[in-house]
């Protein structure tokens, strides 16, 4: 009975929440899984759709668009991860030399993380003007006046490294954060230890090198898993600055597409399982990480 | 994640509207709403939808307008709420849809009623074109009732900037475009201006109409239809050409349409929706003289056919109102209201009988060309095929603008027809 009594009031206080967290994510995570293994590919017809297992997630390889999306995913990712990453930590590293008025830096290079990314995607589908020469607008016509005409692409429509150009704006958006984030790192550093590695005799670059670096591994790895899973299930960004386009396509507006002009739920099922797929291979890991470290310490 | 979360949003906005009804109608013998579902809501025709309206209340006293439009240019948020409405079976009393295969998929599931008795009740048969009906009719049943004509095969042109490259009038056939593009290219304009992947879709169903000739372009979208003849690859030739003579794509079809006017570009094809851009007065238009800052002609090699699109309303089986949505057809079907509605839409009525005096400069020469010409369906305002099918053509021109293999593109259609099931 005691025990009853210790462990009731909490679960009761948990509960609504696990109920809310297992009907509105993991009941539709499963629901979602369901339907994209059935052949339930006309939206209005009131047919149920039978089962036809990993059909559509081996059928969908066969698409051009889907390859051509997956690869656009990863052009993106990986400019957008490794662009935050290092421009946020670089931000964080001059914060840390000590600049003046720092507080007055940290909050600029925060504020771009208040703007949603469909703000963003508005004001840089501008920026990103493609009409070059005398038509230029945005920042072609920047590099216009500036004499430096040679700068002016495509941006966002270049055929190859379009997608590279979409993660300009994210990396504006994010790296401010990357930099808070960042920032705490390095304070988390106790003054101690460099000052023990300066007596065993090493340079500035070297504190850095084997001191500070390894005590923000941590830090960057949950950087990495918040900026990868922001990145590989990018949407409104990409709607905002481009639409509906197959030249900036990802897997996200490839699901709109198939739901509602397709009208083909299964597919767009499909499409969406590999996104949560994909931000599992990036979260997962960490999770287990997280949870062997609770366990040591 | 994002469709589930939008097709949540629409269920919970339905559920609203679906309990405000119930009161209403249980108030007695207040008038009776009757929702009418659009996406008319931008300058020109949300007024034309509000001259409709007054005609309807005038006609029915005891009907209520309930107006349900969706902002959105082109319908696509709208047809995404609208398809999860009538999923759960609770649609609105009458819709907005484009007539033709863009139905097809509420027809086949059953879930719009047949309207040839409203058809037979006021002889409609008689003053629309023979022709409409056909392309509208799914096993002589005809499922919508056109509100509207707009023309999609527009060659829209700058006189001075071809003047300049030495072109003299628009091209008739597509080799003499293609010559004329490359004289403009030679002066240093643009030679002809797109927007983006739905505007080169747009282009390619003037292409393929200009290079196949009306017959075998309307035989592409009958069953069994042959898409891997030589004749379509030399469309598609053709299309790869003009299309290497664009310029830079803009973000819309307006900054395309206001390259021309601005004399950047020389040649756009458009809808004719871009003539209300090009010669309205400054709030929601250009301000341009046309025949002098701007002209239009047929798009090359289609004078003397109609490609056209046309907005209709529609009658969901189990509508709440079906009284009240047939007074609303009956109102768009008339002449009274599609005199009322077009000339401030910008566009001319499906009807044959209307008063040609209302209808000036293009919209004249709009309705001339549809008392007298042969018809062909577009593809991009859903005439032709049905949604997965256009999605499909769609998908192919964006992977095509991209690689430009002529081979693959063709074979892409091909499959697309072939998926059709249409």
């Amino acid at each position: 009975m005691t025990r009853v009594r210790r462990w009731l009031p909490g679960l009761l206080l948990v509960s609504p929440s696990i109920i809310l967290i297992a009907v509105f994510v993991y009941g539709l995570l499963g629901w979602n899984f369901k339907l994209a293994m059935t052949d339930k590919h006309d939206e209005i017809a009131e047919i149920p759709g039978d089962f036809v297992g990993l059909e559509n997630f081996i059928g969908i390889w066969s698409e051009e668009r889907w390859g051509l999306s997956v690869r656009h995913a990863i052009v993106f990712t990986v400019v957008f991860v490794g662009g935050a990453l290092v421009l946020g930590w670089f931000l964080a590293f001059l914060m840390e030399k000590g600049i003046r008025a720092e507080s007055g830096f940290r909050a600029v290079y925060l504020f771009p993380m208040a703007v949603s990314f469909i703000a963003t995607g508005v004001v840089w589908r501008w920026l990103m003007n493609s009409a070059t020469g005398e038509q230029a607008v945005g920042l072609n016509r920047l590099f216009h006046y500036l004499g430096l005409d040679f700068l002016q692409w495509q941006w966002f429509r270049d055929p190859d490294f379009g997608m590279a150009a979409m993660a300009i704006p994210a990396i504006w958006q994010m790296s401010g954060y990357i930099m808070a984030l960042f920032l705490a790192g390095f304070r988390g550093v106790p003054e101690e230890l460099r000052e023990a590695a300066r007596v065993d005799g090493c340079g500035e670059w070297g504190v850095y090198r084997h001191v500070v670096l390894p005590m923000l591994r941590p830090v960057t790895l949950s950087a990495l898993i918040i900026l990868g899973h922001i990145s590989l299930k990018v949407f409104d960004l990409v709607v905002a600055v481009s639409g509906k386009q197959i030249i900036t396509d990802v897997p996200a507006t490839f699901m709109w597409t198939a739901v509602y002009d397709s009208h083909d739920p299964a597919k767009g099922a499909t499409i969406a399982s590999y996104i949560v797929l994909s931000v599992a291979v990036f979260v997962v890991p960490y999770l287990i990480w997280d949870a062997r470290k609770g366990k040591r310490s | 994640m994002a469709a589930v979360a939008v097709s949540v949003a629409g269920l919970l906005t339905l559920s609203a509207c679906g309990g405000g009804d119930k009161q209403e109608s249980g108030g007695g013998q207040a008038a009776r709403k009757v929702e009418v579902f659009s996406w008319w809501t931008g300058p020109g025709e949300a007024d034309g939808l509000k001259a409709m309206r007054e005609i309807f209340a005038k006609q029915n006293p005891n009907f209520e307008f309930f107006d349900a439009a969706v902002a959105g240019g082109s319908g696509d948020q709208a047809r995404a709420l609208l398809s999860s409405k009538l999923q759960a079976n609770q649609p609105p009393d009458t819709f907005q849809g484009h007539a033709g295969a863009e139905l097809q998929g509420y027809i086949k599931s059953g879930k719009l009623e047949s309207v040839n008795f409203l058809y037979d009740e006021l002889k409609l048969k008689e003053v629309f074109p023979q022709q409409l009906i056909d392309q509208i009719s799914v096993q002589g049943q005809v499922y919508s009732v056109p509100v509207n004509i707009h023309r999609s095969n527009v060659l829209w042109y700058n006189p001075s900037v071809l003047k300049e490259a030495g072109v003299d009038g628009a091209p008739a056939t597509i080799e003499e475009f293609i010559g004329d593009l490359d004289k403009v290219k030679k002066s240093g304009k643009i030679p002809l201006s797109i927007g983006s992947q739905w505007t080169v879709v747009h282009l390619l169903e003037s292409v393929l109409l200009g290079s196949l000739g009306t017959d075998a372009y309307n035989a592409l979208w009958t069953a069994g239809a042959d898409w891997s003849n030589a004749n379509v690859t030399k469309a598609l030739e053709n299309f790869k050409t003009i299309l290497s003579y664009a310029g830079s794509p803009q973000d819309d079809w307006q900054p395309a349409a206001k390259q021309v006017a601005d004399g950047e570009a020389a040649f756009n094809i458009m809808g004719d929706w871009a003539y209300g851009y090009f010669h309205n007065p400054p709030e929601g238009g250009l301000g341009k003289e046309s025949h002098k800052d701007f002209d239009w002609a047929a798009s090359p090699g289609t004078d003397g056919t109609f490609m056209w699109l046309s907005d209709s309303f529609t009658l969901p089986k189990g509508a709440p109102n079906r009284d009240g949505a047939i007074a609303w057809l009956k109102v768009a079907a008339s002449k009274e209201g599609q005199d009322a509605f077009n000339p401030l839409k910008g566009s001319i009525p499906a009807r044959k009988d209307a008063d040609k005096s209302l209808y000036q400069d293009y919209l004249s020469w709009d309705l001339d060309q549809w008392a007298n010409s042969k018809l062909a369906g577009s593809i991009q305002h859903g005439v032709v095929a049905d949604d997965q099918w256009r999605q499909a053509i769609t998908d192919a021109v964006g992977l095509f603008q991209q690689d430009k293999d002529v081979a693959k593109f063709q074979q892409a259609l091909v499959e697309a027809a072939k998926n059709s099931g249409q």
